[in-house]
């Protein structure tokens, strides 16, 4: 609805699904959904590099698509559902990926890693059997700069592969 | 909430139910209210401060505009229409092997999901891909406005310069309509950038129509190497009555770097610039020609 006079600074409610659960909260017009994620709901597992849409560290999915939470409102994101890295894990394990992914020390100092297995999930639920190449492509919108790459693409396609390096894999 | 933590400037923000209150809310905001659709270019806009409007009209409650329909005269892409949405369309991709391959082209999976077809081609930027399919095309605009109602802009007249369009402040895009593609057009799309993903270093967009091996029609436009895409015709290239397609399309390719003046900076110089266009132009024409169907030319085969 259009209400009479709503400001800059004005609040807005907003209700959304974060990883199964409905949450709520007010926000400004300029307040992103990462911004929201941090700093209301505590979910700092996003993470914010750049903040204009370059590294990819922010991304989340939403309504199931992999998105740059700095460069969607929060109250753009209002009734819809948004998964963030706390979200992959379930019961305090790792899920298959994740497992994947830390037995190929496919991080360093772990800033990108969020996004990293965000939009590696996505990749997965869509083409769970991908090529090295699909791997780099579907990532190449996320950055590091520890690894170089290898170990991040080799955690992928291992998760892709079902292969468990270490023998304690998830499932 | 701690407002000095938050990146982006202060705005207002409504998200209106229709297009008519969105229309209004535009009139009232006199040119300081934008449009918000996928917001992948107005948001880094704002938190880089090159646009500071006081209101963001959001789309994404009106009905009716994220469709991709086919009419007797062509597709008919709505406003909210993300590139993800268009680039999966079975019409779009039947129907448009140009739009798909410059889509392709587009940012990355986690940008092209929220960002739209309109939105790119009302930001205009220099560099972008659809704007120089859009031309290629012969696309239309469909604008609307609170007081002037509905006028359509064909895409030759709407871009007029970097980020600036033909478009009115109180106006917003409802959708872009695609001409059908004659059966004896072959299209291509081709980019050279740093990184996949990145804006185009120098992009091709290429039409040819052919009857048997000649070509009758050729359609140019080139992003990333000057302030706007713009048309180029055979006319236009000097190479107006020019029969043999083998020639033909070295010589545009050379006609094209000749013109150019394009920018440098420290992704390309320009002498690097203007050697892509030239390379990727013959390449992105010979291509097309390949592409087209002999059969389907009125003088056929």
């Amino acid at each position: 609805m259009l209400e009479p006079e709503v400001g800059q600074g004005a609040l807005l409610s907003i209700r959304l699904q974060v990883n199964g659960e409905e949450r709520e909260g007010e926000v400004e017009g300029r307040t992103t959904l990462a911004d929201f994620l941090r700093d209301q709901l505590g979910l700092t597992g996003t993470h914010l590099g750049c903040e204009h849409g370059v590294c990819g560290a922010c991304t989340v999915l939403l309504d199931s698509l992999p998105t740059r939470s700095c460069l969607v409102l929060a109250a753009s994101a209002d009734g819809c559902r948004v998964e963030t890295v706390e979200g992959l894990a379930r019961d305090g394990r790792l899920s298959r990926l994740q497992q994947a992914m830390w037995d190929s020390h496919s991080f360093q100092c772990g800033f990108c890693t969020p996004g990293f297995l965000i939009q590696a999930a996505a990749l997965l639920a869509e083409n769970p059997t991908p090529t090295e190449a699909e791997v780099r492509h579907a990532l190449s919108g996320n950055l590091c700069r520890c690894t170089g790459y290898e170990s991040i693409v080799r955690g992928v396609l291992a998760a892709a592969e079902g292969r468990e390096l270490a023998g304690e894999g998830s499932k | 909430m701690l407002s000095w933590l938050l990146k982006l400037p202060p705005f207002a923000y409504r998200a209106p139910e229709s297009l008519e209150e969105g229309l209004e809310l535009l009139a009232a905001g006199d040119g300081e209210a934008r449009v918000l659709a996928g917001g992948q270019s107005l948001i880094p806009m704002l938190a880089l401060r090159l646009a500071r409007p006081s209101l963001l009209v959001d789309l994404r409650r009106v009905p009716g505009l994220a469709e991709v329909k086919e009419d007797g005269a062509g597709l008919r892409i709505g406003a909210l229409t993300t590139e993800l949405v268009a680039e999966r369309d079975p019409l779009v991709r039947a129907r448009s092997p140009l739009l798909l391959e410059a889509l392709d082209f587009i940012g990355h999976p986690a940008i092209r999901s929220r960002g739209t077809v309109v939105g790119s081609l009302c930001h205009a930027d220099p560099a972008a891909e659809l704007p120089a399919a859009a031309l290629v095309l012969g696309a239309e605009l469909t604008a609307r406005s609170l007081g002037r109602g509905s006028r359509t802009i064909p895409a030759r007249d709407f871009f007029l310069g970097p980020f600036t369009t033909a478009l009115e402040f109180d106006e917003v895009v409802t959708e872009v309509r695609v001409p059908a593609a004659p059966p004896a057009e072959g299209t291509c799309f081709l980019e050279v950038s740093r990184r996949p993903g990145d804006f185009a270093m120098v992009g091709v967009a290429a039409a040819v129509t052919r009857e048997g091996d000649r070509v009758v029609d050729l359609r140019l436009a080139l992003t990333g190497v000057g302030d706007r895409p713009r048309l180029l015709t055979l006319d236009e290239l000097g190479l107006e009555g020019r029969a043999s397609s083998e020639g033909l399309f070295s010589e545009a390719g050379r006609s094209v770097g000749a013109r150019l003046r394009p920018p440098e900076d420290l992704h390309a110089s320009a002498t690097y610039r203007r050697h892509l266009s030239t390379v990727l132009t013959e390449r992105a024409l010979r291509t097309a020609f390949g592409r087209a169907d002999i059969r389907g030319g009125a003088a056929g085969a």
